[in-house]
């Protein structure tokens, strides 16, 4: 008998088309003090699993099969008082995101004295001593002050802690936690993380943590389950998963993870993920519509220079300008793009990297510095006419596909509007065929093109973002963290696709991310921001190997070690001969 | 927060200045006061004294000026019809008014609230999904109408409560109220549900509306999953996060009341400001008119005010930030 025990476990969404199983024959168990790691892509059924566990399903979903049993005794089938009587109080739960998780109105003290006064017998005054207790252990200083304050006035890693202590606060025997630590920093990851493994070990709580992170998964489970399409295809210790995987699906998960330690020439095509290995027509740019008239004037050194580069928001306008606060999103950043180069930037949220990209795509006027692109002086030129010139030369892709493609549009026009705007094609039939052609080279295949954008997954939509950026015959291309919001294997794809068409058009790319191991794959060199200044600027193998800026050495260092991960298939890049294969 | 409440009030003051010049240029541009005044039979020297005691020829300026002294002390001259100050009048009709649009306010919250919480919990049920359906008779039917029903239903076929006026009034002090008898009681009921109608409707769909919306956040969620009781969720946590945009537009709908609930005061013979007003308009009487215009202002400028301080008692956020 196990603390937790999932057995059999089937959850049934009724849909008007039939029911739909999101998770089906799952047995999974929990010991005391364990971290129990369930690893998946999103529709895996992962957070169903939780949500099943604490009775919480979103309606119409339904437990068609199985039991849980918490230390022997069954819960799932207890009438709702009793089951709620068990949430917060026998187990747990922490959210992703830890701005959303707490009720806005009310404050610390309110939410855990709450809590507290629902489930155990005690005073208000004892549960507020208690909540004090548990604030100061999980890291908040002067607790006794704070805990009268209210969620927007802690940070994001700050509220994080209050979620931990709120889910603490009624001494649980079991915590879920459903992507602790997808909406936080590096840094804060790390610190989070570290908490909840010593809080699981202090207390003897077992737990499960659901997420698609492998560094996650690697830094603090112990034993691990990966799902997929709603099964459980594999479970064991941690390190015998990650290094030594039977089924073919973790294979291809885990060849799918963008190295820390290693430059890999591209990422094998991985199998059991959707559309993976669609022919995607490879590109001649000699005899290609989009190297036949790229009427791009020759030139010599960098294509983009920035030099002095400065951004200063007004966050707090006011009549007599000393009275005004500002934001120093940006402070004289400078850096040069060759030709051909893929430059990344990286940083943490508010480090002014997109602030940046945003700068050079003209979405922002900067207010101070000049911005160099392929000969021209883009901060001085004033007419849009001129200036269009450049903009065709250059193209964006955006982090969210969700958002950054209009609903309204089929993906026939989407494509074809930068192409319509700068009047690249002869006519209607000309417009068209080349939208075709691309929607091949993207690997989404001409009949997307009479379909809308809601019709395709995240993966795809991203596809769609790439190929209307390349419709106007872009010289260079910014990319802020195209895949942040995909899985793990999609954004494989996507990195494998963008590395393609560089190589094949030679285009110079900005390449912007968080994520360290995604810039090692891509990068050429890499520019390390923090605070709006630029820290360091090196060759992206010589920062990973030899980091000379304080601060790029302590992001490296919270870097998830993931040397535990299987190496089977991988291509370690020839030119940058490494110690780690 | 005590800069944005004067701040508030600073500008309370700009428009009631802006509402005091129109309601004083009714004086001047809707017809000659002195005609207005005196008989056919006057004459011209007479018409011309009484230009010089009235003070119309001084320049436009003083005159306004003069205007807002006397407003400011709830001064706005004799009624032309009536013959008796303004102020006076108001004084004995508002509080008919005030006590319709209380108790109709209260019948809106109190209907409206626990019915939108409720739809906006147990979505897709029968009941729910009735009492949708049934609200929406609130809004697509006039108020007239409803009135009228309502009198037929309740005072001429079963013959329970009074078909209009107001009856069963007592005084204290200046005050005329209603409330301290079962006759007041009695002929208050039928006008303040009337006039209800529509807001509990309004009222309804926006609670139940900002609840889909809040039950769907993830504090909601992770309430639910510390195991808090159904009760705690449902009002002390969901509702209170409703309650920003509901208490905006029950604001503004109260002051709507006050103001205009000419049609209800018309039908049930309600001895309220709305009926004044409307008589008033029948016989261009401008001293009534211009002082129903700055009070009507005011009470406007009154209750946002009011809604912009409760604001800050329900969102902390706002208090951070200053109001911006």
């Amino acid at each position: 008998m196990s603390l937790l025990d999932i057995k059999n476990l089937q959850v049934d969404f009724p849909t008007r088309r039939g029911v739909f199983t999101a998770v089906r024959e799952v047995t999974l168990s929990v010991e005391p003090g364990e971290i129990l790691g369930c690893v998946g892509e999103s529709g895996a059924g992962k957070s169903t699993i939780g949500n099943a566990v604490i009775g919480l399903l979103e309606p119409p979903g339904r437990m068609a099969e199985g039991e849980i049993d918490l230390r022997g005794e069954r819960i799932d089938n207890l009438p709702y008082e009793a089951v709620r009587r068990i949430r917060g109080r026998k187990i747990g739960m922490i959210f992703q995101d830890p701005l959303t998780s707490l009720n806005p109105l009310q404050t610390i003290e309110r939410q855990l004295v709450e809590t507290i006064t629902t489930h155990l017998p005690m005073s208000e005054a004892e549960a507020r001593q208690k909540s004090i207790d548990l604030l100061d252990r999980v890291g908040i200083p002067d607790p006794e002050i704070r805990i009268q304050q209210y969620p927007h006035q802690f940070s994001g890693g700050m509220r994080q802690r209050v979620v931990i202590a709120l889910a603490l606060c009624a001494d649980p025997e079991v915590i879920i936690a459903d992507e602790p630590t997808t909406a936080l920093d590096v840094s804060i990851q790390a610190q989070i993380l570290d908490l909840v493994r010593e809080l699981c070990r202090e207390r003897q709580v077992g737990m499960i943590i659901i997420t698609h992170d492998m560094g996650v998964i690697a830094d603090i489970t112990d034993r691990v389950a990966v799902m997929y399409r709603g099964k459980v295809v594999e479970t064991g210790p941690t390190a015998k998963i990650l290094g030594d995987p039977d089924h073919p699906y973790t294979k291809s998960l885990i060849s799918a993870v963008p190295r820390p330690d290693v430059r890999l020439k591209r990422f094998p095509l991985v199998e059991y993920i959707e559309s993976a290995g669609d022919a995607r027509k490879a590109l001649d740019i000699s005899t290609h519509w989009l190297g036949q008239a790229r009427d791009f004037s020759k030139m010599d050194g960098p294509l983009i220079r920035l030099k002095d580069l400065n951004m200063r928001f007004v966050t707090k306008n006011a009549i007599l300008p000393k009275n005004r606060v500002y934001l120093d999103a940006v402070k004289d950043v400078s850096f040069d793009i060759e030709q051909g180069e893929v430059f990344g930037l990286v940083g943490e949220s508010g480090s002014g990297k997109s602030t940046v990209a945003r700068m050079i795509a003209g979405l922002y006027k900067p207010t101070g510095g000049a911005i160099h692109f392929a000969g021209g002086e883009l901060t001085a030129i004033a007419s849009e006419r001129e200036k269009d010139i450049y903009r065709r030369q250059m193209q964006m892709i955006f982090q969210d596909p969700y958002s950054s493609l209009n609903p309204r549009m089929r993906v026939l026009d989407i494509v074809a509007e930068p192409i319509r705007f700068h009047g690249l094609a002869e006519d209607k039939a000309h417009t068209e065929e080349i939208v075709l052609d691309l929607l091949e080279h993207v690997g989404l295949g001409a009949a997307a093109a009479i379909k809308y954008p809601h019709e395709f997954s995240g993966g795809q939509r991203q596809r769609i973002s790439i190929a209307r950026a390349l419709a106007t015959r872009p010289r260079f291309l910014i990319c802020d963290e195209p895949t942040s919001a995909l899985d793990v294997s999609i954004q494989a794809q996507i990195l494998n696709l963008l590395k393609d068409l560089q190589e094949e058009l030679g285009l110079t790319m900005l390449f912007i991310s968080h994520d360290l191991p995604v810039i090692r794959q891509m990068c050429d060199r890499v520019g390390v921001m923090r605070n709006g200044m630029l820290c360091e600027i090196a060759e992206t193998e010589d920062l990973f190997e030899n980091p000379q800026h304080p601060y790029s050495q302590h992001l490296l260092e919270l870097m998830p070690r993931l040397e535990v991960l299987s190496q089977e298939g991988l291509e370690v890049e020839a030119d940058h001969p490494t110690g780690a294969a | 927060m005590l800069s944005f409440i004067a701040r508030r009030v600073l500008q309370a003051f700009v428009v009631m200045a802006v509402v005091s010049l129109v309601s004083f240029s009714l004086f001047n541009f809707v017809g000659d006061p002195v005609n207005n005044m005196v008989g056919q039979e006057a004459s011209r020297e007479d018409r011309l004294q009484i230009r010089e005691e009235l003070g119309l020829n001084d320049p436009i300026v003083i005159q306004f000026a003069r205007f807002l002294g006397n407003a400011v002390q709830g001064e706005f001259g004799l009624s032309y019809r009536i013959r008796r100050p303004v102020s006076e009048l108001i004084a004995e009709r508002i509080p008919a008014t005030l006590e319709l649009v209380f108790v109709s306010a209260l019948v809106a919250l109190g209907l409206g609230i626990p019915f939108g919480v409720y739809t906006g919990i147990k979505r897709g049920t029968f009941a729910s999904s009735t009492v949708l359906t049934v609200s929406l008779v609130g809004v697509s039917l006039p108020t007239f109408i409803i009135g009228i029903g309502l009198i037929y239903l309740f005072a001429v076929y079963l013959g329970w409560l009074p078909s209009s006026g107001r009856r069963g009034v007592e005084e204290i002090g200046w005050w005329r109220t209603s409330f301290l008898s079962i006759d007041g009681w009695r002929s208050i009921i039928l006008p303040a549900l009337t006039l209800s109608l529509f807001q509990v409707t309004m009222i309804l769909r926006l609670v139940r509306a900002e609840m889909l919306e809040v039950m769907r956040t993830d504090y909601i969620k992770f309430a639910r999953a510390r195991g808090l009781s159904e009760q705690k969720i449902n009002y002390g946590v969901a509702l209170r996060n409703t309650l920003v945009p509901v208490i905006t537009i029950v604001g503004l709908n109260v002051g709507g009341l006050i103001a205009f609930s000419v049609i209800t005061e018309t039908v049930f013979q309600w001895p309220g400001t709305g009926l004044m007003f409307i008589q008033a308009v029948d016989f261009v009487d401008i001293p009534i008119m211009a002082a129903y215009l700055c009070f009507v202002a005011l009470i406007f400028v009154l209750i946002n005010l009011v809604v912009d301080i409760l604001y800050f008692v329900i969102d902390p956020r706002l208090r951070l930030s200053g109001g911006r």
